[in-house]
């Protein structure tokens, strides 16, 4: 089939693409718009390598057509930090050694960011290790996620106050 | 992945017409379909895409006190619906059991029922499958099958449905809403999924063309919100899928059961709801002899399929331990995650 045309905006700037249907989010991201940060792990739903925000909510783009995602809008690790300044869970990451491997750690910190926006892990430590299982390492180097995470919602939650205030 | 071509019909009859067309698949969340075709297990020459289709989004309360659930509510949206959770917690609790957080943002309620077998046979293409290519043989029979099924079976296929939402929704008479050419249409869900036979290529009711648009749980099904639970046993504490499961739900008063839901996951190619166990526990004392009783029944008929005799016995503990725990209560924080025997989340024991 020919080529489709969509819009998407990807860290807040908009693209007009044309499309083959079989590309998926992940593919368009990495071969088309040399956003590589998203990383390919597994290729099928598996790893959670692939994660980004779609609309706010984490999914794997590698099990997402583009075309299908038609003027959604998508946020990748490339999108996470304002300018030079970190956003709280790269900070956190960073200072509870969270950080994995190179392949590993971009999808860990977009489904950190999906798990904060859900609201459903609060403080505890169990649920937060449940709510990042579809991030799975092959060396199983998680052992700082948990801190960061917690540390990361104490800072955003400060910022809140502080906006609010 | 072979080419495709990809529409995406703005109305229900639109999309119906286009997928009568042979060759088609709809396309919802994609997380089983793109999966199977990027395998080359499924090559479907025309997508058709439902996943903006009006209306099919919502979850209503109806007349009669039912629920009516859109095809394409997201798996996690339904169970972070704190209305839903709380009227049907072993739903919610087997829909947060199944895949992962980014998996079920995805994944859509009438996909979950459709999502095929994960038989590693049927996924290697090298291998023979009556499911994929029929009359093609079946590998699996003398090949590693520890995980296959051990009730309904066939000499055709042992696959398994993978499904955990299921396993409640047959447990509570959940009704299938399907829309064709020829108008709407009821199936239940017990109905819905089909055993193997001699057509394991055929796995459920629906005729080219036909769409989901609906599944509806009866008035009678909240009423055993106070004691039910789902419970998955799996090869890691979370993300697997079930090694057996199995939903219970009770009414219990001065110590009988007054009415009693049980359905097994991971043992049979559809949700398998134990009906002779039920008739066991109707009217009997709620205590762990009638349990074992009502296990018992429900694996009479059961029979192993290859290396998967194991699967016989966990599925009695698990039932006993399921209605042990249905009849302890439902959780106070629900969805009490993970459904896991060996969670430390409070609530999210089984044994507790
Ligand atoms: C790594 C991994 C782990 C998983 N673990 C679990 C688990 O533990 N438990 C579990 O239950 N599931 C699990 N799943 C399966 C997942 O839940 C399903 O893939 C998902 O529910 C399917 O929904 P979907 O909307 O993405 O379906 P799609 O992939 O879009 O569609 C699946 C099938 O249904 C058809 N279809 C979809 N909607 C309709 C409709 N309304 N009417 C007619 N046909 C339709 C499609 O044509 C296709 O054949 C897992 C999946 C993955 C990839
Ligand atoms: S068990 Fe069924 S799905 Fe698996 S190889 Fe045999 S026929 Fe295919
Ligand atoms: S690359 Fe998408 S989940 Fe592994
Ligand atoms: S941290 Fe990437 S494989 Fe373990």
């Amino acid at each position: 089939m020919t080529s489709l045309p969509i819009t998407l905006t990807i860290n807040g700037h908009r693209h007009e693409l044309e499309v083959d249907p079989r590309v998926t989010l992940l593919d368009l991201l990495r071969e088309r718009l040399d956003l590589t940060g998203t990383k390919k792990g597994c290729d099928r739903g598996q790893c959670g390598a692939c994660t980004v925000l779609v609309d706010g909510k984490r999914i794997n783009s590698c099990l997402a057509l583009a075309v299908s995602h038609d003027g959604a809008d998508v946020l990748t690790i490339e999108g996470v930090a304002h300018g030079e300044e970190l956003h709280p869970v790269q900070a956190a990451f960073i200072a509870h050694d969270g950080f994995q491997c190179g392949f590993c750690t971009p999808g860990q910190i977009m489904s950190t960011l999906g798990l904060i926006a859900e609201g459903q892990a609060g403080d505890d430590p169990e649920r937060i290790r449940e709510g990042l299982s579809g991030n799975i390492c092959r060396c199983a180097a998680y052992g700082g996620i948990v801190e960061a995470v917690l540390e990361a919602q104490e800072q955003l939650a400060k910022a809140d106050r502080r906006t609010a205030a | 992945m072979r080419d495709f071509d990809y529409i995406r019909p703005a109305t229900i009859p639109d999309a119906i017409a286009a997928a009568a067309e042979p060759g088609s698949a709809y396309l919802a969340g994609g997380t089983n379909l793109l999966d199977l075709m990027k395998g080359g297990i499924t090559s479907p020459e025309r997508i058709v895409d439902i996943s903006r289709l009006p209306e099919l989004n919502r979850i209503e309360r109806l007349e009669d006190g039912g629920l009516r659930i859109g095809a394409l509510v997201r798996n996690a949206d339904l169970a972070h619906d704190a209305a839903f959770a709380k009227a049907y917690p072993m739903v919610a609790e087997a829909l947060l059991s199944g895949a992962s957080a980014q998996l079920r943002n995805a994944a859509t309620v009438g996909g979950n029922l459709l999502q095929r077998t994960r038989c590693s046979y049927f996924y290697d293409t090298a291998s023979a499958c009556n499911k994929r290519v029929s009359g093609a043989g079946c590998a699996a029979l003398g090949g590693e099958n520890r995980l296959h099924a051990v009730l309904g079976w066939s000499d055709a296929c042992i696959a398994t449905h993978p499904s955990d939402f299921c396993v409640p929704l047959v447990a509570l008479d959940a009704v299938v809403e399907i829309e064709g050419k020829q108008g709407r249409r009821h199936v239940t869900l017990a109905e819905f999924h089909l055993l193997p036979g001699e057509t394991p290529q055929r796995e459920n009711a629906l005729e080219p063309g036909d769409l989901i648009v609906a599944v509806r749980l009866p008035a009678e099904a909240a009423s055993f919100a106070a004691n039910a639970r789902y419970l998955k046993v799996r090869e890691r504490t979370s993300y697997a899928f079930a090694v057996v499961s199995a939903a219970a739900a009770l009414v219990v008063d001065g110590g009988k059961i007054r009415a009693a839901r049980l359905a097994l996951g991971g043992v049979a190619a559809k949700p398998w709801r134990a009906r002779t166990a039920e008739a066991v526990l109707l009217g009997a004392d709620a205590n762990e002899a009638t349990f074992a009783s009502a296990a018992d029944a429900a694996l009479a008929d059961a029979s192993p399929s290859g290396d998967n005799a194991f699967k016989i016995e966990l599925a009695r503990r698990i039932v006993v331990r399921a209605l042990t725990s249905a009849q302890a209560g439902t959780p106070e924080r629900l969805p009490a995650l993970p459904a896991s025997p060996f969670s430390s989340i409070p609530g999210a024991r089984h044994d507790a």
